[in-house]
């Protein structure tokens, strides 16, 4: 606080009394956005569990129709951006501007290689019939009732997920803009940090996503 | 970080800043016109435009219940049609849980009275904060849309089947109840940063309003229920559109399992809305009995207790709907649970009155009201969440009267007792009093006449919902009917003389109840910045055996807190320093 006692930093918003408490309230605002993400993924892993208990037959056979490979690869793909996004954050901190739009630009490279990963995932799947509800579902291939029922669960989680991740991606060219405009350094980096936070948060609701739908069988 | 610390540690010179009692400059004279108000990033404008909204729906929801009571006057048809009646009560259930109650205190009057009272210039995300009131508008653009096309019939609970099944605009309705979560969702998020992180010097944990602990107890909520409730109405608009096959039996799906996500939201959304209203209370009971709050850690923690116990008793609404034996007696018992920290509040409110200086203002009728509208509801409560009354009492109007006195007789009357208390600190005009004790009166009178028989009616077998009655009820529901009319004049009233006391009103000081809180100590209406200083506290916020200088301290620097470590004295030691300043 004491470095601050010249004039007010540009990036200082009115209302706060120093930039040590506009960092600190924007970082807790941001952590508690992710335990409303938690609560919001909650409902839906909790329409998984209750599912799976009582139909855990369809869930091992459905799962055979997700590719684990490719599910694989997007979580080394997204474990990868979050190493990314960690780093854009140290170069902040150290003051490299450089470093802050390498790796933000290769963060979102990766980024974009989850969501094409996911795009043929999705095709392959409507290409046979499997498609979300029970009034398109026409697939024949899985021997149970209610197979549209995994498949409702499945692209809802996973829709809703890659929905973050192009929320995130927007964030990203967003920050990775003022990065260009020279906006962060050692002493102001919040953007930065927040979006790191919001992207781990992402990151790790996959690393649940992709055990609990691709490696049941 | 000079927030909380600071007067244990960290040295401040302060100065006394006498409010003054005819500002201006304030908030009102910044920034006019439509547009400055439509882009406002003010936490006070924001507050005010959320108000005008609550009332708009209040006013579109009571005209449904007048309606709704109307036709029941007779047993058969009286002037509306079945279908009609269910879509009135539909949406008078739904805009007035949504769109009234759970924004009504928090974001109306929260927004405007909370970072006053933290001292803070505005809530941690103002921008943010206008984002959550465009959301809310936009949630209700969507309502809106579903009543010009089809209107909505499953009642506010939108259970399936039944909700799958209706040709009436559910998924407009539902797709708004999302959006107007996110409202919610933000609301909470930002409050609770605000009260962590923008905190003036000396407002410790222990020195914070009652009405801020009530009003973060609920964001807790908010932030824990909200996001189920979002995550329910966008697998149920699925459900309608895709045929997930979650929630209808019809395709493979569970409606049981609608109403445990239902519920796991909407029992703690009860608490959304009561909460913040337990805040006001607080904040009344002890400016009108100019005493310290008896039991403030326990009024404090009664709060976060509710909220905890508010989200293991969501299974109480499904007693009958085939729910496990054991489940069912739990959930029986974590509901009795929750009279405990309700009690506790009741008990310290009663006994802050004990020896107090009563003072019988309209904010102080309405706390009455409340305790004792609210200890019926409260009991009937509990009577509701014994298993074997509740197989009896289950769907019933005792269930209706029940709530009411609960939602109306408890958040709606403590909102009329804020409103009234933070009326002249919002616009700086005084109402007319006569008038408001009145219309008090007639709202005590109507809304007993309204609701007690509904308790009879209830116990004697007349189901909730229904459009036609046997002859036995007729009496009763006349009589509610009645009550109902009673009450509508009482609104209209206060309608008329808050609009007449923005013309007409005398002026409002700075501090028209000698209040210690730290609201009262800006000017009538506030300054733009709320303060034109950086204010310190010293004394709780109830501390009446304190003189009134000593809650009007400011950072004597005039660079606004900016420059603290210019400071040269602990405040302990400086106390006598600037007790002799002159008090003129």
């Amino acid at each position: 606080m004491a470095n601050h006692s010249h004039a007010h930093p540009t990036h200082l918003q009115h209302h706060f009394v120093d930039s040590d408490q506009q960092f600190e309230a924007s970082k807790m605002g941001m952590w508690v956005f992710i335990v409303n993400e938690i609560l919001f993924f909650g409902g839906l892993f909790c329409a998984y569990i209750v599912f799976r208990a009582w139909y855990p037959e369809l869930f091992t056979m459905a799962a055979k129709e997700l590719s684990t490979v490719w599910g694989a690869v997007n979580t080394v793909v997204l474990i990868g951006s979050s190493l990314t996004v960690a780093m854009a954050i140290r170069s902040a901190q150290k003051n490299q501007k450089r470093g802050i739009e390498i790796n933000l630009l290769i963060t979102i490279a990766l980024a974009c290689v989850f969501l094409l990963i996911k795009y043929f995932e999705y095709t392959h799947k409507f290409h046979l019939g499997i498609f979300p509800g029970e009034s398109l579902y026409t697939y024949e291939g899985i021997d149970h009732p209610l197979a549209h029922v995994f498949f409702s669960i499945y692209y809802m989680m996973t829709g809703i997920h890659a929905l973050h991740i192009i929320v995130g991606i927007g964030l990203m060219i967003w920050i990775y803009i003022r990065a260009r405009r020279n906006e962060f350094s050692s002493e102001y980096y919040t953007p930065v940090e927040i979006t790191g936070l919001y992207w781990h948060l992402v990151d790790v609701i996959w690393i649940f996503l992709f055990p609990l739908l691709y490696l049941i069988e | 970080m000079a927030t909380a610390e600071v007067s244990t540690q960290k040295t401040l010179k302060v100065q006394r800043f006498k409010p003054s009692d005819n500002p201006t400059n304030t908030f009102l004279t910044d920034e006019k016109g439509v547009w400055a108000w439509m882009t406002t990033v003010d936490h006070k404008k924001i507050g005010i435009m959320y108000l005008v909204s609550v009332a708009i729906f209040f006013a579109v929801g009571g005209a449904l219940a007048i309606l709704l009571r109307t036709e029941l006057l007779t047993p058969a048809k009286t002037f509306i049609e079945a279908d009609t009646y269910n879509q009135l009560f539909t949406l008078h259930g739904a805009i007035m849980v949504f769109f009234v109650l759970v924004p009504s205190i928090p974001a109306a009057l929260g927004n405007f009275i909370m970072p006053m009272q933290l001292g803070a210039k505005d809530v941690a995300f103002p921008k943010l904060n206008l984002a959550s009131f465009y959301i809310y508008v936009l949630g209700a653009i969507f309502t809106f849309i579903a009543l010009a096309k089809n209107g909505l019939d499953t009642g506010w609970t939108f259970y399936t089947p039944y909700s799958t099944q209706s040709t009436s605009s559910v998924i407009w309705i539902t797709m708004g109840v999302f959006i107007l979560g996110f409202s919610s969702i933000l609301t909470g998020t930002n409050f609770i940063t605000t009260i962590h992180k923008m905190r003036a010097p000396g407002i410790t944990w222990s020195k914070l309003p009652l009405n801020v602990w009530a009003l973060y107890a609920t964001s807790i909520i908010q932030v824990l229920a909200t996001p189920v409730l979002a995550i329910t109405v966008l697998l149920l608009t699925m459900e309608k559109w895709l045929g997930f096959g979650i929630f209808d039996p019809a395709i493979g799906g569970d409606p049981v399992l609608f109403q445990h996500f239902f519920w796991f939201y909407s029992h703690p959304a009860v608490y959304i809305m009561i909460v913040p209203g337990f805040g006001i209370i607080s904040e009344v009971i002890s400016t009108f009995s100019k005493k310290t709050v008896f039991g403030y850690w326990a009024i404090a923690l009664s709060s976060l207790a509710i909220a905890f116990i508010g989200f293991l008793v969501w299974g109480h609404h499904m007693f009958t709907s085939g729910q496990s034996a054991v489940a069912t007696t739990v959930f029986s018992f974590l509901t009795f649970l929750v009279g405990i920290p309700t009690g506790i509040k009741i008990f310290n409110w009663v006994t802050t009155l004990y020896k107090g200086s009563i003072k019988m203002d309209t904010p102080m009728l309405y706390v009455f009201i409340f305790l004792f509208l609210f200890s019926i509801g409260g009991f009937t409560g509990i009577m509701l969440g014994a298993l074997s009354v509740n197989i009896h009492l289950h769907d019933t109007y005792y269930v209706v009267a029940h709530f009411h006195y609960v939602m109306m007789g408890g958040t709606l009357i403590a909102l009329l007792a804020g409103l009234h208390y933070w009326w002249p600190k919002m616009t700086g005009k005084m109402y007319n009093e006569t008038l408001a004790k009145i219309s008090a009166v007639l709202i005590f009178v109507g809304f007993n006449v309204t609701f007690l028989p509904q308790f009879v009616m209830g116990a004697q077998g007349m189901p909730r919902r229904y459009y036609n009655y046997v002859d036995q009820f007729t009496s009763f529901h006349q009589t509610s009917t009645i009550g109902s009319y009673i009450l509508g004049v009482g609104f209209l009233i206060i309608l008329y003389y808050l609009m007449q006391s923005l013309f007409k009103g005398a002026k409002s000081p700075a501090n028209p109840w000698n209040s210690r809180g730290l609201e009262w100590q800006a000017t009538s209406p506030p300054d733009f910045h709320n303060f034109d200083h950086t204010p310190v506290i010293i004394h709780g916020p109830y501390d009446y055996h304190q003189p009134m200088e000593e809650f009007q301290l400011g950072l004597a620097v005039d660079t606004n807190g900016h420059d603290p470590e210019s400071a040269k004295e602990i405040i302990d030691e400086e106390r006598d320093q600037w007790k002799n300043y002159s008090l003129g």
